[in-house]
């Protein structure tokens, strides 16, 4: 058995759902090459756009990517997807088991939805990582979201449970809507963090700008649960947790909703920026 | 039957008779080892007998920083008792009375088992409202907002149904003093074998009990047969030369682990030798009706 290997031949003419080239759902095909990936009424098959060799469903790699890929590793429950180039919309969209790398950037979307399993993005992410779609009422709900490059803005909206390490920088809105779960940003952050969340942990290494008037500084603390939280992002082999302080300024809101999430940032400086204009 | 003697001391061949229970166990950290050790004793003080203290519990191991979840120092604590239900509810009341109440501490699952018991989850409601929950992967914890910052406990902790009570040892001396000293040094060595407690004061119990009593309302008496004061007034277990009698009593969570404790206790109590005051050791049972598991000397002494 030998990995499963994707080997771009052309860039698409057209977006392409990649959904159904899953280590799920390759495994349970016959035909791989005429699985159809199209996105509009022309049609277009696994076959026409990679070179395919190997036969390891549960070992998936693709040799050069596109921004016009979507959906890849959508609904994924076991196996691997690695991935070398860029990726487009909904990376590993509802997700709940596995591990989907990509050695490159992805879009919108990236994680949205996800249950389980782990992503891992050396690149940057597009607006809405983890989000849900509209409509839907909560986004992430388990797994881990890796990404080693930069985030758009609203990473993490509508979060319920799960963790997003965004290790450059973030856009505006982080967490927005955060329902629950844990997000580190270990790059600056944009304005507006955590924007009308309800409860969770938002944790900013470079402290919070742009803060909207409606959170409250507790003061700084030495908490426990910081030296678990570090713990369990090196165990999860980012490193970063080791940087991870235990003693915080803990900023509590959005009291504009329930108003019981905390967002951590260094100690000092003690000052922060105001509220955003 | 050729008596087992060493150095002098007689071994007597009987066995200990001990029962099935059910255990758990948690580790709780503190900002030093001595507040953890604070928390632990105030946690077990009351927990020497499932007669009336609910459960018995005390301290089976003191943890490095590099040994607990929170990298703080650490001791772990186990629990015994008759059911899951008891069992439970001891360790949701102690752990709110005594390790919640203690500055710095935070509590943690102290085994895995076969099944998990509330542990966090039943103390989060203290929190008012104000509680935070904190998944991180496979684990839940619960942060409960107090006075002096935090208390994070874990949700739940592991339960064994494998669990072992009432192993024990009759130590039998010359006097009180020096049979209490023998008993000193069986405890120490009791106490580095992993998985065991002796819930008794200092894991000693001087006043070991027979089933029954003259008094309908007593489940225990004292076990007269042993008791020096009452040689030649009662039917005695107790040969002229024995001044003084000590038990220690040992739970573990395994049958292995008892065996183990029983056999390290054993072999501190015969290296003391005959000098230092010791008669004889003995072990208790009920004629082997009543326990499932027997713990016989002349196969665990050295």
């Amino acid at each position: 058995m030998s990995a499963l290997v994707f080997t771009l031949k052309e860039q698409p003419p057209q977006r392409c759902d990649l959904s159904p080239l899953t280590p799920d759902r390759l495994a349970a095909t016959r035909d791989i090459a005429r699985l159809e990936i199209q996105t509009t009424k022309r049609r277009l098959c696994a076959g026409d756009l990679f070179a395919l060799s190997g036969d390891d469903a549960s070992d998936v790699r693709f040799e050069g990517g596109s921004e016009r890929f979507d959906g890849l590793g959508a609904g994924m429950s076991q196996g691997r997807i690695a991935v070398i180039g860029d990726i487009g919309q909904q990376l590993g969209r509802g997700m709940s088991g596995g591990m989907l790398l990509v050695n490159g950037s992805a879009g919108r979307l990236a994680g949205s939805g996800m249950s389980g399993g782990r992503i891992d993005v050396e690149g940057d992410v597009g607006d809405l990582a983890g989000a849900p779609l509209p409509g839907e009422p909560s986004g992430m709900r388990g797994g881990i979201l890796r990404i080693k490059g930069r985030a758009g803005a609203r990473a993490g909206d509508r979060m319920r449970r799960g963790l997003i390490v965004v290790e450059g920088a973030a856009g505006e809105a982080v967490a927005s809507r955060m329902i629950g779960g844990t997000i580190v940003c270990f790059g600056p952050a944009g304005p507006r963090p955590g924007y009308l969340m309800q409860r969770g942990t938002i944790i900013l290494g470079h402290g919070a700008d742009g803060l909207t008037p409606t959170f409250v500084d507790s003061g700084v603390h030495e908490l426990v649960a910081m030296r678990l939280i570090a713990r369990w992002l090196i165990d999860e082999g980012i490193e970063g947790g080791s940087l991870l302080a235990h003693t915080m300024r803990r900023l509590v809101g959005d009291t504009a909703v329930l108003g019981k999430g905390e967002i951590l940032v260094p100690p000092e400086p003690a000052g922060l920026a105001g509220p955003a204009a | 039957m050729p008596e087992l003697i060493r150095n002098g001391v007689a071994i007597d061949d009987t066995f200990a008779e001990a029962f099935g229970m059910r255990a758990t166990g948690i580790v709780i950290t503190a900002d030093t080892p001595e507040w953890a050790h604070q928390a632990a004793v105030t946690m077990t003080g009351f927990a020497t007998s499932v007669i009336a203290s609910g459960c018995e519990a005390g301290i089976d191991s003191e943890l490095a920083p590099s040994e607990t979840p929170d990298a703080r120092p650490g001791i772990r604590v186990l629990l015994f008792a008759v059911s899951t239900g008891a069992l439970e509810t001891q360790l949701q009341m102690r752990v709110g009375q005594c390790i919640l109440t203690c500055p710095g501490t935070a509590c943690y699952a102290g085994i895995t088992g076969e099944e998990q018991i509330k542990l966090g989850a039943a103390i989060r409601f203290f929190g008012d409202g104000w509680q935070i929950a904190k998944r991180l992967g496979a684990r839940r914890f619960w942060r409960i907002p107090v006075m002096d910052g935090e208390f994070v406990c874990e949700e739940k902790t592991g339960l064994t149904k494998a669990a072992v009570g009432g192993g024990n040892l009759l130590i039998m001396g010359r006097d009180r003093l020096s049979t209490l000293h023998a008993a000193e040094a069986a405890v120490a060595a009791i106490a580095a074998v992993p998985g065991v407690i002796m819930p008794f004061p200092g894991g000693i119990v001087r006043s070991g009990s027979k089933v029954g009593s003259k008094y309908k309302a007593l489940p225990a008496s004292t076990n007269h047969a042993y008791c020096p004061t009452l040689k030649g007034r009662v039917d005695s277990a107790l040969t002229p030369d024995v001044g003084s009698v000590l038990e220690i009593v040992i739970d573990g969570l395994t049958d292995e682990a008892v065996r183990a404790g029983m056999q390290a206790g054993l072999a501190a109590l015969c290296a003391l030798g005959a000098e230092s005051g010791l008669v004889r050791i003995g072990a208790g049972n009920y004629g082997g009706k009543l326990g499932k598991f027997q713990y016989h000397l002349a196969e665990l002494a050295p």
